[in-house]
């Protein structure tokens, strides 16, 4: 099934991508392209074979809840764009409607 | 060209240890080199020039002062930039990183410093390790040593490039579909992806959770082995890590006997769109194979054919998952105005480059209600029957060999803006990602048509990562043998 300009705008914003114009009409026909290919999967039959997520077979891996050492403020935030009281400051997140 | 840049990991950590060279003059004759080179590889993104030689002093001092060294003493290690390391940048080759400082070391490097080696700069790569040729670095290609006009492959092409440009002796990649063994190959040396889980990925920027593998690169096979042993091993901290012995790889490369091994050549992994010279010195080297004493049988793979189509379902759906993270709040580029939402979306848009956006964009619809069923999990289904074909051809033999990849290095900007043909140069690597498997890339000669190194692909079961040595070293002592020098000292690309 081919996919449309607007569609991939569509993926770009889901995506958090603010993508210009000339990128949209660059990537649109390129994203048809890889989109029909990948699609060969669907020939492939395979009723009542399990997907596979992961190739180990390792299940619930836990480990003691425990105190260890851990990164402090100063580290966690060494590489913050902005910080404010010691936290990360951030744009506002709430926007009126 | 000082001596010390051509001897192996393994005779520079002997000599550092017997005392006969100081570390600080191992570090010192590749940093020269790196001056001296780099400028036309471009290899390197970071050169830890200061950092490298107080590593160095220290294992002088250790020496001194009598205390036993690691097996790696003074070796120097060029490592690709998404291992995180204190006290030295880390970008992934993406501007959205330009100019961070992890607060953590990874565990593969932390490895590597407790055993002696010198971390001496990070490697360039395709951004967030998405690409099979460095094109798609934020800070410019790297350029392959044997013909600068050529790719060193990617995404560790940084790496590998370093390593052919005996710019370091030993060097640390991913591989996710094939990142390790693609570079090795056009590079002509050395690359291994281990079994998935046996190294760790804790603090490695995560590209494709379920498949990238850290790996070693090396000149030769037994260096190889020497830095796949030191990275290997279960890590607490990487809750997909294997809690399992490492497998014998340096044992397997000192001894290289295949008399009586059983070799399958995947019949899938061959014919339009491979090219002659390639198909020549892969058929050589399994008749060559043959003449040492393995059992070769043919036999097929018949859901290869799926696994490009999969893996590009697979890869980009976690990668849009992954990469979420990169939000302009916590770490990394922030840029534009606005509300947060905004921002993250003006900053991805600034930070990421063109194969990011298309990958994450393709995750995100293959992920898309609707599509689910018909994308991701059609591919793991394929996924599941990829790894029946592997369960089947190893109840019959012991390895399976392939080339590694279609083509000799293409052209820089040939494949640039063609994703699919980009994508075809992970053909034969993807299957054993998808599996789980361990892989070797092992020089085999040079292509007729272009003189640019061709590799032999070996595939394992998973945790029998040694049997990829012992096919390595047997070709490797038998071309060193009929040459009467390494296939690397033919390449003319640098010092002609």
């Amino acid at each position: 099934m081919p996919i449309t300009r607007d569609e991939v705008a569509h993926l770009a914003r889901l995506s958090r991508l603010a993508l210009s114009d000339a990128e949209l009409d660059h990537l649109a026909p390129q994203l048809d392209q890889i989109i029909a290919a990948v699609a060969q999967v669907q020939e492939v039959a395979a009723d009542g074979i399990p997907p596979t997520t992961h190739a180990t077979g390792l299940t619930n891996v836990f480990r003691d809840d425990e105190p260890a050492p851990c990164l402090t403020p100063e580290q966690a935030l060494a590489g913050a764009p902005a910080v404010e009281l010691q936290r990360f400051k951030v744009p506002r997140i709430l926007v009126e409607e | 060209m000082n001596e010390l840049i051509k001897m192996s990991a393994a005779d520079l950590s002997a000599a550092v240890t017997a005392g006969d060279v100081s570390a600080v003059e191992v570090t010192a004759a590749h940093l020269e080199r790196i001056d001296a080179v780099d400028g036309r590889v471009h290899a390197f993104l970071h050169v830890s020039a200061e950092d490298a030689l107080s590593q160095a002093r220290a294992v002088d001092q250790a020496r001194a002062a009598g205390e036993p060294l690691g097996p790696l003493a003074g070796v120097p290690v060029a490592v690709k930039d998404l291992f995180t390391t204190v006290g030295a940048p880390t970008t992934c080759g993406s501007k959205i990183l330009e100019g961070w400082y992890p607060p953590y070391e990874s565990t593969v490097t932390g490895r590597l410093r407790a055993a002696g080696a010198i971390l001496i700069g990070k490697t360039n790569m395709d951004e967030f390790a998405m690409g099979s040729s460095t094109e798609n670095s934020g800070y410019g290609p790297s350029h392959n040593p044997w013909d600068l006009d050529r790719v060193p492959g990617g995404s560790s092409g940084g790496s590998a490039a370093a390593v052919a440009a005996y710019e370091a002796p030993l060097a640390l990649g991913t591989d996710t579909g094939g990142s390790i063994r693609q570079p090795a190959s056009v590079c002509g040396i050395v690359g291994t992806k281990p079994t998935y889980g046996g190294s760790s990925r804790y603090g490695v920027v995560a590209f494709a959770s379920s498949l990238d593998t850290p790996g070693p690169f090396a000149r030769n096979v037994l260096d190889t082995a020497l830095l796949h042993e030191v990275m290997s091993g279960h890590d607490p901290f990487d809750s997909t890590s294997i809690d399992a012995p490492v497998p014998a790889v340096v044992a397997a490369a000192r001894n290289g006997d295949v008399s009586g091994m059983r070799i399958g050549v995947v019949t899938d992994l061959s014919g339009a769109g491979y090219q002659p010279g390639v198909m020549n010195r892969f058929t050589e080297t399994v008749e060559l194979l043959e003449s040492l004493g393995a059992k070769v049988t043919e036999l097929s793979c018949p859901h290869f054919k799926y696994a490009l189509p999969a893996y590009y379902l697979i890869a980009p759906s976690e990668c849009s998952s992954n990469l979420a993270r990169f939000d302009g709040m916590r770490f990394g580029l922030r840029t534009g105005s606005g509300s947060a939402e905004e921002v993250m979306a003006q900053t991805r848009a600034a930070g990421f480059g063109t194969e990011v956006k298309r990958r994450i964009m393709l995750g995100t619809h293959a992920l898309s209600s609707g599509y689910y069923d018909a994308y991701y999990g059609k591919a793991q289904q394929v996924r599941t029957l990829i790894i029946q074909d592997f369960d089947a051809a190893f109840s019959q033999v012991d390895v399976l060999v392939s080339p590694v990849t279609p083509t000799t290095a293409f052209r820089l900007g040939e494949r640039a803006d063609d994703p699919m043909a980009m994508y075809l140069a992970d053909l034969c690597t993807i299957p054993t990602n998808l599996a789980g498997n361990a892989a070797i890339s092992v020089p085999c000669g040079l292509a007729d048509e272009d003189g640019m190194p061709v590799g032999l692909h070996v595939m394992a079961p998973p945790l029998a990562d040694d049997r990829l040595y012992r096919v390595a070293a047997a070709v490797e002592t038998a071309f060193t043998g009929r040459l009467g020098h390494p296939l690397l000292t033919e390449s003319k690309g640098l010092d002609a």
